[in-house]
C-alpha cells in the first residue's frame, strides 16, 4: 500500500457556462519518504491538484487515500506551503507560526509552544525578524515563513504549491537547499508542485509531467538517479543529469507542439482592404 | 527633538500638518524646495478662509441693506412719512430691537460666540455656588433616605455641546453593538444573508424622521407610567438606527469577502469556528468595519441635529431649534455658531476615528 494514493481522479467545476474539467484519470502512488515533483505548465490545473491532495476540495469521482484512509478535509499531518506565502499580514512572523503550533499542538504549554516557534524561526534564519509583520518582509524571507509555518506543525507529508515560483533565482536557489536540509534530516514525504524542471530535477527522486488541461492528466514519470546531496554545479555536467533533462523537455515540449496543433480551427481573416488616405484627401486634382 | 515628534504626530493625526510646517518656517528648518509646499499647504488655505470671511461679510452687508430699504419702505406705506424716518434712524443707530432680521456677519457671529461663553461661565458659577449651598443640605437627605436636590437651571452652550456628543455616543454605540455583530453573521452566512437582505435594502434609506417617530411609538409604549423623561432615551435609539446601516453593510461585505488564500489557511491549520472569526475574518475585515463605523459616526452627529429637534431633547439641535423659536436680536447669529460647532466636532469626531483605526488595523491607510 502507497503512502499517498490517488485513484482515477476526475475533477470538474460547474460555471455558468457549463462544466470545466480541470483533471481527469489522475493516478498517482508516492511511498513514505519519498520526493515527488510534479511539472507542468501553467494554468493545467497544478493548484486544483495540490487542493485535492490536502483536502481542500474534493474530486468529482475518484479517490484520494492518504496511509490508505480516503482524504476527507484538510489535516494537520498534511502540511502546506502555498504559492503566494499565505501569511496574516496581521500577526507577526512569530504569532504566524505560533498560531499554526497551537492548533498542531493543543496539549501544550505557551512556554513549549512558543520553544517550538522558536527553533523553527531559528531553522529558517529569521530569529531577527521574529517580530516583524509579513509586509516588512522581502518576498523569500516571506516564503521562509511559510515554510517555518509548514513545518513547526510537524507533518508527516509536506506539499508545496510551487513555493519558490514568484522568487528570483538566487533565493530560489538558497530555499530549495534549505527545504532540502530540513527534509534530509527526518525524510518526510514530500510534494513538490513547480513549473521549473531543473527545480524538479535538483529536488526530487521522481519527476512526473502534468499534461496540461482542460482535462489534465499525468504523463510517463522519470526518475531521477542522482546522488544525495546533490551539487548544482557538479550535477550540470552530469551525463545521467543531462540525459534525464533532456527527456523531460523534450517530453514537455512535445506536449507544447500538440496542444498548438490542437487548435485545428483556422481563423478566418475578414476581407478588408486597407483604406486608401492619400488620395482621400487630394480634392480638385 | 521627541516633543516636536509628538507634535508632528498629533498634527499629522489630525489631518493639521500647517502648524508643524509653521513651526519648521519659524525653527528656519524649512528647506527651499519645502516652501513651495509650504505656501500650498499653508498659505492658500489660510487665503481661502480670509475670501470665505470676506464673501460671507459682503454678502451679509447687502442682505443687511435689502431688508433694511424694505423695512423702511414698508413702513413708509403703512404708516406714513414720520414713521419711516423714525426707522430709518433707528437701524442707523444700532437699537437692537429695530435691527433688520437677516444672515449675521462674521463679526456679529464672533461676538455672539463670546457671549454665549460668557453665559457659560456665569451659569457654571451658579451651578457651582448652587452645589456647595446644597451639598450639606444633600448629605443630610441622602442619610435620611430622600433624593439629593439637583441644579435645575437653564443648561448653557457648552453644556448643550456635551450633552448633543453624549446622545451622539450612546447613539454610536448601539449601533455598533447591532451592527457588528449583525454583520458579521450576515456576512458568514449566505442564508441569513438572503433572510435579512430586503430588511436592510428597505430600511436603509428611511429618513432620521421616521425612525424618530417609530422609536418614540415604541418606547412611549414601552416607558408606560414611568415618570422619567424618555427624550434621551428616544433620541440615542433612534440616532443609533439612523446610522447603523453604512456599519452594518460594510461589516457584511467585509466578512463574505475575506481573501481565499486566509480562508485556506484558516482550514489547513484547522482552526475553529470562533478561531476562524477571530483570528482571521475579523482582523481581515477590519479595514472595511471601519470604514462603515466612520460613516456610522459622522451620519450619526448629522441626524442628531434634526432628531433632538423632534424629540425636544436637550442638545444642540434643540439650541438651534430654540434659537430660531426665540426670534431675538442675535438669535441668527447664534444659529450660526452652532453651525460651526457642529461642523468642527464632526470634523474632529472623523479625525479620532481615523486615529483609532490606524491605532488598531493592520492596514496602515494615510489621514485622508
Amino acid at each position: 500500500m502507497a503512502y499517498l494514493e490517488l485513484n482515477n481522479i476526475y475533477k470538474s467545476y460547474n460555471q455558468a457556462d457549463g462544466e470545466t474539467e480541470v483533471l481527469s484519470n489522475i493516478n498517482l502512488k508516492i511511498e513514505e519518504g519519498e520526493f515527488v515533483a510534479i511539472v507542468g505548465f501553467t494554468g493545467s490545473g497544478k493548484t486544483t491538484l495540490v487542493n485535492l491532495i490536502n483536502g481542500l476540495i474534493k474530486p468529482t469521482s475518484g479517490e484520494v487515500l492518504f496511509k490508505g484512509v480516503p482524504v476527507d478535509g484538510t489535516s494537520h499531518e498534511r502540511g502546506v506551503i502555498f504559492q503566494n506565502y499565505s501569511l496574516l499580514p496581521w500577526l507577526t512572523v512569530g504569532q504566524n507560526v505560533f498560531m499554526a503550533v497551537k492548533e498542531a499542538f493543543p496539549d501544550k504549554n505557551k512556554k513549549e509552544l512558543q520553544e517550538i516557534v522558536a527553533n523553527y524561526v531559528e531553522m529558517v534564519s529569521l530569529t531577527p525578524a521574529i517580530n516583524k509583520r509579513p509586509n516588512e518582509l522581502s518576498g523569500g524571507m516571506r516564503q521562509r515563513v511559510a515554510v517555518a509555518r509548514a513545518l513547526a506543525m510537524k507533518p508527516e507529508m509536506i506539499i508545496m504549491d510551487e513555493p519558490l515560483g514568484a522568487l528570483d533565482a538566487l533565493t530560489r536557489g538558497n530555499l530549495q537547499d534549505e527545504i532540502l536540509n530540513i527534509w534530509g534530516k527526518d525524510k518526510r514525504t514530500a510534494l513538490l508542485i513547480t513549473n521549473d524542471v531543473d527545480e524538479g530535477i535538483y529536488m526530487a527522486d521522481r519527476i512526473i509531467p502534468l499534461r496540461p488541461g482542460p482535462n489534465a492528466t499525468l504523463g510517463p514519470e522519470f526518475k531521477i538517479d542522482l546522488e544525495r546531496p546533490r551539487d548544482k554545479t557538479e550535477m550540470n555536467d552530469n551525463p545521467n543529469f543531462k540525459k534525464t533533462r533532456n527527456e523531460i523537455i523534450e517530453y514537455l515540449m512535445d506536449i507544447g507542439n500538440e496542444r498548438k496543433s490542437e487548435a485545428k480551427e483556422p481563423y478566418i481573416l475578414p476581407e478588408l482592404e486597407p483604406k486608401d488616405f492619400v488620395n482621400q484627401f487630394k480634392f480638385g486634382r | 527633538m521627541s516633543a516636536s515628534l509628538t507634535l508632528n504626530k498629533v498634527t499629522n493625526f489630525l489631518g493639521l500638518r500647517i502648524f508643524s510646517t509653521l513651526k519648521d518656517l519659524f525653527t528656519g528648518k524649512l528647506e527651499k524646495e519645502e516652501f513651495k509646499n509650504f505656501l500650498r499647504k499653508t498659505i492658500v488655505p489660510l487665503a481661502s478662509i480670509l475670501l470665505f470671511i470676506g464673501l460671507w461679510h459682503l454678502g451679509a452687508k447687502s442682505l443687511y441693506n435689502t431688508e433694511a430699504t424694505f423695512k423702511i419702505e414698508k413702513a413708509l406705506q403703512d404708516q406714513g412719512l414720520e414713521a419711516a424716518n423714525a426707522l430709518e434712524a433707528c437701524i442707523a443707530s444700532g437699537e437692537s430691537s429695530c435691527q433688520p432680521n437677516t444672515l449675521p456677519s462674521p463679526s456679529q457671529v464672533w461676538e455672539s460666540f463670546q457671549s454665549l461663553l460668557r453665559d457659560h461661565n456665569i451659569i457654571s458659577a451658579d451651578k457651582a455656588a448652587f452645589i456647595e449651598k446644597t451639598a450639606a443640605m444633600n448629605e443630610k437627605r441622602i442619610a435620611a433616605g430622600k433624593d439629593a436636590i439637583v441644579y435645575t437651571g437653564r443648561p448653557s452652550f457648552v453644556d448643550q455641546i456635551f450633552k448633543s456628543l453624549q446622545t451622539v455616543f450612546a447613539g454610536f454605540l448601539l449601533a455598533l453593538l447591532i451592527a457588528v455583530p449583525l454583520g458579521i453573521f450576515i456576512g458568514l452566512s449566505p442564508t441569513l444573508k438572503s433572510a435579512f437582505n430586503w430588511f436592510i435594502q428597505i430600511f436603509k434609506p428611511v429618513s432620521p424622521v421616521v425612525w424618530y417617530l417609530l422609536v418614540f411609538m415604541i418606547v412611549k409604549t414601552l416607558l408606560i407610567g414611568s415618570s422619567e423623561d424618555s427624550s434621551f432615551t428616544i433620541s440615542f435609539i433612534s440616532v443609533g438606527l439612523c446610522s447603523m446601516w453604512a456599519t452594518l453593510v460594510n461589516t457584511a461585505m467585509g466578512v463574505s469577502s475575506v481573501d481565499k488564500d486566509y480562508i485556506n489557511v484558516a482550514k489547513v491549520l484547522k482552526l475553529g469556528t470562533f478561531q476562524k472569526i477571530f483570528k482571521v475574518v475579523l482582523p481581515s475585515s477590519l479595514p472595511l468595519i471601519f470604514t462603515g463605523l466612520k460613516i456610522t459616526l459622522s451620519v450619526a452627529w448629522m441626524v442628531l441635529i434634526a432628531i433632538e429637534l423632534l424629540a425636544q431633547s436637550p442638545g444642540l439641535g434643540l439650541f438651534v431649534w430654540e434659537e430660531f423659536q426665540n426670534g431675538a436680536n442675535d438669535s441668527n447669529a447664534k444659529i450660526i455658531v452652532a453651525m460651526f460647532v457642529i461642523g468642527i466636532i464632526g470634523f474632529l469626531l472623523d479625525r479620532l476615528m481615523l486615529m483609532i483605526q490606524n491605532w488598531v488595523s493592520f492596514d496602515k491607510q494615510d489621514a485622508i
